[in-house]
């Protein structure tokens, strides 16, 4: 009896304790996301979206570099995104079984956890000591080399998804390979082909460390792409640690941008993939 | 024959050429990730090799890091590194432990979608934004209530006393451990999740069966079947903390030495390369940097291989049992 009762109890500790570990994860959530609504609300205005960076004790807001992320973003996605999606398809439709593609694929996974920071070195030896200067361009590639692995990630999985009884019947009709797969096998994996790149959006809009030693920052309103341009986590990371609170408050206003808009992208990613699926069993 | 409609031989041709153009390109843009991975390695060789010419093996051996002097060893940094990493997943381990048995096998079905991608939504938070966190939030809390506590009944012990001396700061190895372990444990508890759930019912029910307990078909059959994508998430996780950034930046105080007090300022490689690399005037010391970074990715560059290898093998098995 008294060994049933150690067990009992045992079982019961074990299970409380995973619940408050679960509760643990949950708690840092909550305090970040609080944490940056509470000392970012508060410079919250239209000013923060119609004027530039300030110099320290002026007001002023973050517009040149939420263009400038915008602008480095939709680059670095423009670049990455087609070779990722390329590669992707490489892996699901012509190499699937060859050696190749199984280096490929590992490579690509140990790409895809590689630290960012090293990608920003190699973007700084490859382009910018090359260039002579920091530039928009250098940021957009560093980004497009942390967004390729995703995407081809991504890519590879949600073509397997696709049966091979939809390829049979294009290839029946008399259809070439390359037919098959951008008439029947790209439409039919659209949804999840799109959360791939929304997920790589998320991803690369927030990183920081590559952007440090390649686009730096500007802080006036740039829109040349081969000259430094001002972008939200590189002013985030110098205005917070900055002596001045103008500065610093706006260092809160953008991390409270920044985080919404990946918060909201990752859920838009999930939601996508959740709806394709529901209306497919329906 | 003749009620087949003629075949254009110029159309047959055409897609062919479309074919051969298509398949070549998916197959560059494949070559081009092996590429990548190239690249990368070869310019962190040839950016570092004027460092490394200079100091050879000393760079690995000795602390000093001096700009004035143009000396340079890489020993504190790569201290640092791996005693945050170390810690961040002891810490880390047991918590993200918890999370995966509480979304497989505690959760009603109702709350384990919206507490899953909750969980999910913490990895996706940007590294600079836990470094805010840490310094502004953190790191005061940690200064004010636990690291007085923690040199007061910690530091007088014998051996591990050393760990928990000097002045509370704040900011040190402690604190980033602490922000690496929360950014960890995300990525951690959604590999033993997906691992966990490839473990058969078959198996559980026999152990339920037999009388066990929810505890001990975890502890006994949950987890040593899963216990290679068990041991390859926390390698993976591991990967995460070693090259983590901008969170290290903030709060770690950036200072080449080696303390035995876990409370004391330190530096990693990749904060010492964040916050040194835009002042780093003289080739010299950009090499360093670089030579720096070269280490950080061989080391990550092994854990990371070495877990990949071990979740590949194991989905894999996965796949040859269905």
């Amino acid at each position: 009896m008294k060994r049933r009762l150690i067990r009992k109890l045992t079982n019961l500790l074990a299970l409380g304790l995973s619940g408050l570990a679960t509760a643990i994860g949950l708690f840092f959530l909550g305090a970040i996301l609080w944490t940056l609504l509470r000392n970012g609300t508060a410079g919250v205005s239209a000013r923060l979206f119609t004027q530039m960076t300030p110099p320290p004790g002026s007001s002023g807001g973050l517009l040149n570099a939420i263009y400038g992320s915008v602008v480095m973003t939709v680059l670095g996605i423009l670049i990455g995104g087609p070779i990722g999606l390329l590669a992707g398809t490489y892996l699901a439709e012509y190499g699937r079984t060859s050696r190749v593609s199984t280096v490929i694929r590992f490579v690509n996974d140990v790409l895809l956890s590689a630290p960012s920071i090293i990608i920003g070195l190699f973007v700084y030896e490859a382009l910018v000591v090359r260039m002579g200067h920091f530039s928009a361009l250098a940021g957009a590639v560093a980004l497009a080399i942390i967004a390729m692995p995703v995407i081809v990630r991504t890519t590879e999985d949600m073509l397997n998804l696709v049966p091979q009884g939809m390829k049979d019947a294009s290839t029946a009709m008399g259809a070439y390979h390359w037919r098959t797969v951008t008439s029947v096998v790209y439409p039919a994996a659209r949804s999840g082909l799109l959360t791939g790149l929304l997920l790589a959006v998320a991803r690369i809009s927030g990183e920081t460390a590559p952007l440090l030693f390649t686009a730096l920052n500007n802080q006036f309103w740039s829109s040349a792409v081969n000259a430094p341009m001002a972008n939200l986590p590189v002013v985030i990371y110098q205005f917070a640690l900055s002596p001045y609170p103008n500065w610093q408050q706006l260092a809160w206003s953008g991390a409270l941008i920044i985080t919404l808009s990946i918060l909201v992208l990752s859920i838009a990613a999930r939601l996508v993939v959740s709806l394709s699926q529901g209306g497919r069993r329906g | 024959m003749s009620t087949v409609a003629a075949i254009d031989p110029r159309h047959v041709a055409g897609q062919r050429l479309r074919e051969r153009v298509f398949r070549g390109a998916t197959f560059l843009a494949a070559l081009l990730v092996l590429a990548l991975l190239g690249g990368v390695a070869l310019s962190l060789v040839v950016g570092s090799w004027p460092a490394l010419a200079r100091f050879r093996l000393g760079f690995l051996t000795r602390e000093i890091w001096n700009p004035v002097t143009d000396q340079y060893g890489a020993l504190a940094p790569v201290y640092g590194t791996l005693v945050t990493s170390l810690l961040a997943l002891a810490l880390a381990i047991p918590v993200s432990l918890g999370i995966a048995i509480f979304l497989t096998e505690l959760a009603p079905r109702w709350l384990k979608r919206p507490v899953g991608m909750a969980i999910e939504l913490l990895a996706a938070v940007p590294s600079i934004i836990y470094g805010i966190w840490g310094l502004f939030v953190l790191a005061p809390i940690l200064q004010r209530h636990v690291q007085p506590w923690l040199i007061e009944w910690l530091g007088p012990l014998p051996f591990i006393g050393r760990l928990f001396q000097g002045p509370p700061y704040g900011i040190g190895v402690l604190t980033a451990s602490f922000v690496l372990a929360v950014m960890v444990i995300p990525f951690i508890s959604a590999v033993m999740r997906d691992v966990f759930e490839t473990v058969p019912e078959v198996l559980k029910e026999s152990a339920y069966g037999l009388g066990a307990t929810t505890w001990e078909v975890i502890w006994q059959v949950v987890v040593p079947y899963a216990r290679t994508g068990v041991i390859g998430g926390i390698m993976l996780g591991l990967g995460r903390a070693l090259g983590e950034t901008m969170a290290v930046t903030f709060v770690i105080g950036n200072a080449h030495r080696i303390g035995s007090s876990l409370l004391a300022p330190g530096t990693t490689i990749s904060a010492s390369i964040a916050s040194e690399f835009e002042e780093a005037v003289g080739d010299l010391y950009t090499s360093a940097l670089v030579a720096l970074g070269a280490l950080l990715f061989l080391i990550t560059f092994s854990v990371i291989a070495a877990a990949r290898w071990m979740l590949r093998r194991l989905e894999r098995r996965a796949l040859s049992s269905v």
